[in-house]
């Protein structure tokens, strides 16, 4: 299925890059979605198959795609409403749409990639896709939100590739040269401990520019701060599950190792330094687009936290990475709203959101108390999971930091969140206010309640599939 | 005798590292392709003719000739002055990379491999460390696009080091070098010439928080 898919997909990509007409920019989109789902739907039905060599449709893979699917929809409808209320000329809206199928393409068949090069050159195909996203409005700001991305980007590609050279140093003694993950998993004993840390190190460090952890996180910010709303809630989740993927599957080769509680080591200082990086930032910052993106800088300290802590917490990094994914980009797809009342993203420009937008103003209300993990949220449940894991391995050090970590966020967080809906804005000249049709949040209450719901009434096969990624790792 | 070219390509960096103009950096940028192509014609004699043909023309024709021509038509095109603008004294630059040398090589004197090149080993780390350290302590944009070369050739070189196993990731190095030089080159670096006349750092300082 997946040679007849990318074929299918970058086709349509291309077709969308060259195509000027509006109608038949419709009908790529929307057969892009319809095509999408049915490779969802036939990856979801032959569980862990293999195509090419190269990729299998294993349960963790599996899952995401599903997630991926489910907020394409709303994405792409989004980056429609984004187009039509931004006055955009052909050319770029051309270019918008063949660069969001092609990062939603290239995310999708990198979750099922069973092999580290296949990839890694599909997480270089979501460089290239998200920097035209980033680069979208032609300006200054947005040009140098794009450099930062493609240069940061850059470097953390090549320490993979180095990770992966290193990977490769491990092999040689045990005289295998088969990369793929399968083969790694199975041969794990004879891999050379000393170039496996090595490689280890190197891959983490590569894949935190996706998954937003330090030290790579700084470029994800810039690009979810300069990319239109509607992409920015792509990198924010998609994109981060890819990073998480690939640092599971490289960290679950690692687990059967003697080398294990050093990389649980190097995980724990990465997830702690990255929560107290968001903390410092989310407690002063001004602008809330970049404000929602610090925040999954916390989400994903948190799940790595999990990962590291071992026992439920690495159930809980899964279902937290799908609860994220659906819960921040509801956030950003409201952003494009909040904008078009306000035309600032600066918290001093705002507020008083209730009376201009009753139910956009829910969705950031509810969207808040999903994202800081308060109870009705779906969050709430695996944050709950990720500290009880921390605490059953005798982390109790760690979990105090995080917890007062996590209330100062709570904190900024709830101030500028609350200025937004409540506080009446200094000046604003309210007959230039557009109407917004309440209907365009209904994408964000459909994504929060699933999340809730999900959480809270999971599905036997939902669960079974999480419990078959977290047996990749050892008891 | 690929001992001899590597050891060359490692003062290289020393000379990398206390060189003034934006030329002399593109000057040893060509040198170290060319070091690069007789590495590899050396090194890499097992695998098979058009693997070979590949792998030199990406060394010659890619790193010696096409980037520094390139990148010599960015500074002609956009006037950037001529100078690199450091950080910190050139002097001071130099300790440095010769630490980097040195920690390096006492680093992997600790390792016993059989299957590793050691020297190979040396020179790819220590050139991968002098690029990151050119990216942090030099000024403008084209000196960082420069520095990230550096660390491309040290990646190459690493790749050789597996390169007679695996040919496959010593392919998959030079998709990442054309890919990633040619994107940040030639897409953004001819960008940010039209936005901002003699790009500097400093110009990219808007975004923060």
């Amino acid at each position: 299925m997946i040679t007849l898919f990318l074929p299918l997909a970058i086709l349509i990509s291309v077709l969308l890059f060259f195509n000027r007409n509006k109608k038949v920019n419709y009908t790529l989109v929307v057969s892009y979605g319809i095509l999408l789902w049915l490779f969802t739907i036939y990856q979801f039905n032959c569980p862990n198959q293999l195509e090419l060599g190269f990729f299998k449709s294993d349960s963790l893979g599996v899952l995401l795609l599903v997630t991926l699917s489910i907020v394409a929809i709303p994405a792409l409808f989004h980056g429609y409403r984004y187009i039509a209320t931004h006055d955009e000329s052909r050319k770029s809206r051309a270019l918008f749409f063949s660069a969001m199928t092609l990062l939603l393409t290239a995310t999708g068949v990198a979750y099922l990639s069973n092999h580290i090069a296949v990839t890694w050159i599909f997480v270089e195909i979501t460089t290239l896709s998200a920097s035209i996203l980033i680069y979208h409005h032609r300006n200054a700001q947005a040009l140098e939100g794009a450099w930062k991305y493609v240069f940061i980007c850059a470097i953390s590609i090549t320490f993979v590739f180095i990770g992966i050279l290193f990977l490769s140093l491990s092999l040689k003694q045990a005289g295998i040269d088969d990369l793929s993950f399968d083969a790694l998993q199975k041969n794990y004993a004879q891999l050379n401990p000393f170039w496996l840390k090595l490689a280890f190190l190197f891959i983490f460090t590569g894949f935190t520019a996706k998954l937003g952890l330090v030290p790579m996180y700084t470029a994800g910010i810039d690009a979810k701060d300069k990319a239109p709303a509607p992409a920015g809630a792509l990198f924010s989740s998609i994109l981060m599950n890819l990073g998480f993927i690939s640092i599971y599957r490289i960290y679950a080769i690692v687990a059967h190792t003697e080398i294990r509680d050093w990389a649980n080591t190097i995980i724990l200082i990465a997830a702690v330094l990255s929560i107290f990086v968001a903390t410092v930032y989310m407690t002063r910052i001004k602008n809330i687009k970049r404000m929602f993106a610090y925040s999954g800088i916390e989400h994903m300290g948190l799940v790595m936290l999990g990962l590291a802590a071992g026992g439920i917490g690495v159930y809980a990094a899964i279902l937290h990475v799908i609860l994220h994914a659906f819960v921040k980009p509801s956030l950003f797809f409201q952003f494009t709203q909040v904008y078009r009342v306000y035309h600032s993203k600066s918290i001093y420009d705002v507020g008083n959101y209730f009376k201009y937008n009753r139910a956009g103003a829910i969705v950031l209300l509810l969207g808040f108390i999903s994202a800081t993990a308060m109870p009705p949220s779906g969050l709430f449940v695996s944050e709950f999971m990720i500290f009880q894991s921390l605490f059953e391995a005798h982390r109790v050090v760690i979990l105090f930091i995080v917890l007062i970590l996590l209330t100062m966020i709570i904190w900024g967080f709830g101030s500028n969140i609350f200025k937004l809906l409540f506080t009446p804005p200094l000046e604003i000249d309210e007959s230039r206010i557009p109407k917004i049709n309440p209907w365009e949040s209904f994408s964000q209450y459909a994504l929060l309640a699933l999340a809730i719901y999900i959480a809270y009434n999971p599905p036997i096969i939902f669960v079974q599939m999480i419990q078959d990624a977290v047996n990749l790792l050892p008891h | 005798m690929t001992d001899i070219l590597l050891i060359t390509f490692a003062m290289t960096l020393l000379y990398i590292g206390i060189a003034n103009r934006l030329t002399t950096y593109i000057r040893i940028l060509v040198f170290q392709g060319f070091l690069l192509f007789g590495v590899t014609f050396l090194a890499l004699s097992q695998i098979n003719v058009a693997n070979l043909v590949f792998i030199l023309l990406e060394t010659i024709i890619f790193k010696a000739l096409a980037v520094p021509i390139f990148l010599n038509y960015v500074i002609k095109k956009n006037g950037i002055t001529r100078v690199a603008e450091p950080f910190i004294p050139n002097f001071i630059s130099l300790i440095i990379i010769t630490l980097i040398l040195v920690i390096t090589i006492i680093l992997s004197s600790s390792i016993h491999d059989t299957h590793l090149d050691k020297t190979f080993f040396i020179v790819a780390l220590s050139t991968l460390f002098t690029g990151l350290y050119i990216i942090s302590t030099r000024r403008k944009i084209i000196t960082h696009v420069m520095g990230y070369l550096v660390i491309e050739n040290g990646v190459f070189i690493l790749s050789l080091a597996v390169g007679n196993e695996m040919p496959m990731l010593v392919n998959l190095g030079i998709m990442l070098d054309i890919f990633a030089s040619v994107f940040i080159l030639g897409v953004f670096f001819n960008k940010i010439g039209d936005v901002l006349k003699d790009p500097d750092v400093n110009q990219l300082r808007d975004l923060k928080d």
